[in-house]
């Protein structure tokens, strides 16, 4: 054997991740380190802005109700398209899921266009209300614009989701359970829910951090429904309060991650698409 | 055949159909919206391309610099993402551990809050805060846990270690093995990382946003401009041009990767 191999394993494996690691620490973790220090310099009441400010916690607290809701609502549609897709057969089949799973590769700014197109002022729905009613009904702008643009960018990903995990589960259990009389309402919840719970909690926790940080699609409908990073971006752009707005930030961000490290505790991988 | 003894399910059809509506109809509805002379007055005023002539010579450049930028991402995390998804495959040690934890970390951040880091941090460097080199290290960074993880789980097949172990002991150094031996039997992921690195980078708008300078414009910050300042059919012939330009990229580089999937997968 020759002495003691001049490149140990140990340096190549070390040699190896160097150029990744030196890249993450200058462009991520120093900047975050500052990012973390930044609202010290103000005093250390600004860490908790949040949560004494009414208005930064009355934008947190929309955020976060905001993307409960739109979780267990794409959840619920998700897992009954995705069951649907699955079960049945049909010509234009795998047509339809690409089309429904396309808008994964949307940038957030479309989908906010999309809810003007249908809620705004010149939207399709504003055109109906007109010739129906006489009046220009318009909602991109607030709650319910919201609401359903972050359905719409959540709900690819739970389609895909569960058409995949259907695909996966036990026909023969169900159709045990069927032929012991049980309805169908008692398939769902005893025979499909236990099955799919493990994605639920997966995609679920996934939805919700998209939703908590999606700044595109609220950046374009400039909505009167303050959500949390159009918060950080104004105070940010328009008011240059770098460190109200890096609070604010590390907030968002603790919120986020740890629902996805709760997530992860169970059993789910955030990576994993 | 198992699909048609399933019991018809008209709950489930009348959410399918709802919700397809729903997902559909907006697309369709935009690409109409580019296509007509006067979107308040709908088809009835013609169809023309002078949207679209108006879009390309306003914002035509953000769609090279974003396929641009996606490539230069994409060869980034190659380089960065590769060798270190093999060393962390190989290293079981809590170090390592600790660094795969953090490098994902970006994923789970929201973009506003790395970017806001990196402004703060880089700035004042100004020749870098106005190239677009800024926004690439943007995405390097938020992308490279998708590559890491996709060719790390690669890296770990069993067959690997014994094809590797083979090649030492018939004298193979390092970089024979890396290159010759690992690095092809992992080349179905590198490309499966590769795509996925391509559609997020095309489309991230999170972090671009903060990192753009009027100089430094992508497809997405595009569109959120033409959409704030500019009339409703200029905004659709935008994204018309994201639906005809970057979908069909986005399709091609797809079955590329499956067409390598069938030819080196096992």
């Amino acid at each position: 054997m020759k002495p003691a191999n001049a490149w140990n394993p140990r340096w190549r494996l070390l040699a190896c991740v160097a150029p990744a690691a030196v890249f993450f620490v200058a462009f991520w973790l120093l900047p975050v380190v500052r990012l973390l220090t930044l609202p010290a310099t103000k005093g250390w009441a600004t860490y908790f802005a949040v949560l004494t400010d009414s208005r930064y916690l009355q934008s947190m607290v929309n955020t976060v109700a905001l993307s409960v809701a739109v979780t267990l609502a794409t959840l619920v549609l998700g897992a009954a398209v995705g069951i649907y897709l699955a079960r049945h057969a049909f010509t234009g089949k795998r047509m339809l899921l690409s089309l429904l799973t396309l808008p994964l590769s949307f940038p957030g700014v479309i989908i906010g266009f999309f809810v003007i197109l249908l809620g705004g002022r010149q939207g399709v729905v504003a055109d109906i209300g007109d010739s129906l009613f006489g009046e220009r009904i318009t909602f991109a702008y607030g709650l319910l614009g919201l609401f359903l643009a972050y359905l719409y960018f959540s709900l690819p990903r739970a389609i895909a989701t569960y058409a995949a995990a259907a695909e996966a589960m036990n026909v023969q259990l169900e159709e045990a359970a069927r032929s012991l009389g049980a309805s169908r309402l008692r398939v769902a919840h005893d025979v499909w829910m236990p099955e799919l719970a493990p994605t639920t909690l997966a995609c679920g926790a996934i939805l919700f951090a998209t939703s908590m940080g999606a700044f595109g699609t609220a950046f374009t409908l400039a909505s009167k429904f303050e959500v949390i990073p159009i918060t950080i971006y104004n105070e940010f752009t328009n008011y240059a309060n770098f460190a109200l707005a890096a609070s604010l930030s590390i907030a968002l961000g603790i919120v986020t991650w740890l629902v996805l490290f709760v997530a992860r505790r169970f059993g789910a991988n955030p990576v994993a698409r | 055949m198992r699909k048609n003894t399933q019991p018809k399910a008209p709950f489930l059809l009348a959410i399918t159909v709802l919700v397809s509506i729903f997902m559909i109809a907006p697309m369709l509805l935009s690409v109409m919206a580019g296509l007509v002379n006067n979107y308040s007055a709908g088809l009835k005023s013609g169809l023309t391309l002078r949207w679209l002539g108006e879009v390309w010579e306003n914002y035509g450049g953000t769609v090279g610099w974003s396929l641009a930028l996606a490539a230069a991402c994409v060869v980034g995390t190659v380089l960065l993402g590769v060798p270190c998804a093999y060393a962390l495959a190989r290293s079981r040690s809590r170090a390592a551990h600790i660094f795969e934890e953090l490098l994902t970390l970006p994923v789970a951040v929201p973009g506003l809050a790395t970017a806001l880091a990196l402004i703060l941090a880089y700035g004042q460097l100004t020749a870098f805060r106005q190239s677009f080199a800024f926004i690439l290290v943007g995405h390097i960074v938020f992308t490279l846990p998708f590559m890491v993880r996709t060719v790390s789980s690669a890296f770990q097949r069993d067959d690997l270690l014994a094809l590797e172990e083979a090649a030492r002991s018939l004298g193979a150094n390092f970089r024979q093995r890396f290159m010759g031996i690992l690095v092809p039997a992992v080349f179905p992921a590198i490309v499966a990382g590769s795509l996925m690195v391509f559609t997020l980078s095309v489309g991230e708008f999170n972090l671009t946003w903060m990192l753009h300078t009027p100089l430094t414009r992508t497809l997405p910050v595009g569109l959120a401009d033409s959409y704030a300042s500019m009339r409703i059919e200029i905004g659709s012939a935008y994204t018309l041009v994201f639906f005809a330009v970057i979908l069909p990229v986005l399709w091609g580089l797809q079955y590329l990767a499956n067409l390598i999937q069938k030819r080196h997968g096992t």
